[in-house]
């Protein structure tokens, strides 16, 4: 079994207050993972039933949103008899600081995993100073 | 007759109803999100069942999907990212590790004929019934 601590169930999405939803459809909230590496950010969401083609990323100051559109594939003739998840879109958005470099964004999406690598603009780079001894 | 004995003589003629039952049972309920891993959900056609678990980013090669008489048992593993020296994770709210999963399907299944596919992070399996197992119509006679 995969970690017990973890929370495995699929989580439906919650929207702001007095805001909904147009279609009626489920929304769920993806799982991520976000690594900051020295010079770039790489966030990992878990979204079956996606491809490159049905998910949209858009980036509008400094909200990225990731939405993921899910054509259920539902077995011809067969009634569902027994559920334990349920099939709809993903939506998230996470605010982004100023240190990415927007023009570089790169996503993927994998066997239902959506990848995106953020590079840090150049100016938020970590410098090293050199110290030098005074003459 | 009572309604409640006509909802539970229906029940009983349906052996899919019992199927939740049994799966909590085989599962059991001792585990701490009271549900096993991967969440399933099971389509029922007329000789076939299917069954599709959401498992995104395992590798198809690596699951180890097996069937004995009614039980149906799926196995498999994700590794967690890995991080180099000097990553940081922010968040790590995805799964990972090792999972086992048994259903009992309500009728025999014919292994040599069960199609797994593995579309965009989803497993799809269609069980067909096992010939010997499959309902026999009864035709009457008439004198």
């Amino acid at each position: 079994m995969a970690t017990a601590t973890q929370e495995l169930q699929k989580k439906e999405a919650t929207s702001p207050e007095g805001v909904e939803y147009t279609s009626s459809r489920k929304v769920f909230t993806p799982a991520v993972d976000i690594i900051e590496q020295k010079d770039r950010t790489i966030l990992i969401a878990d979204m079956p039933g996606t491809d490159e083609k049905s998910v949209d990323i858009t980036l509008e100051k400094n909200v990225l949103t990731i939405y993921g559109k899910v054509e259920p594939l539902v077995p011809e003739k067969h009634g569902l008899v027994f559920s334990e998840y349920g099939i709809g879109d993903y939506h998230r958005a996470f605010t982004l600081s100023n240190e990415v470099d927007r023009n570089r964004i790169e996503a993927t999406v994998k066997n239902g995993i959506l990848k995106l690598v953020l590079p840090k603009a150049e100016a938020a780079k970590a410098r090293k100073i050199a110290v030098r001894a005074e003459a | 007759m009572l309604l409640s004995d006509l909802v539970r003589f229906g029940r009983y003629l349906d052996p899919w109803s019992e199927f939740e039952k049994m799966n909590r049972t085989l599962s059991g309920l001792s585990s701490p999100s009271g549900r096993e891993f991967p969440a399933v959900n099971v389509w029922k056609g007329e000789d076939h069942a299917v069954v599709t678990a959401e498992i995104p980013g395992i590798n198809p090669q690596e699951l180890d999907i097996s069937v004995a008489g009614k039980a149906l048992t799926l196995r498999g593993a994700r590794s967690p990212e890995k991080a180099a020296e000097g990553d940081t994770f922010h968040r790590r709210e995805r799964w990972y590790g090792k999972f086992t999963r048994t259903l009992d399907i309500p009728f025999d299944v014919d292994a040599d004929k069960i199609e797994a596919r593995f579309i965009k992070g989803v497993l799809y399996i269609a069980l067909p019934r096992a010939e010997a197992d499959k309902p026999r119509k009864i035709s009457i006679k008439s004198e």
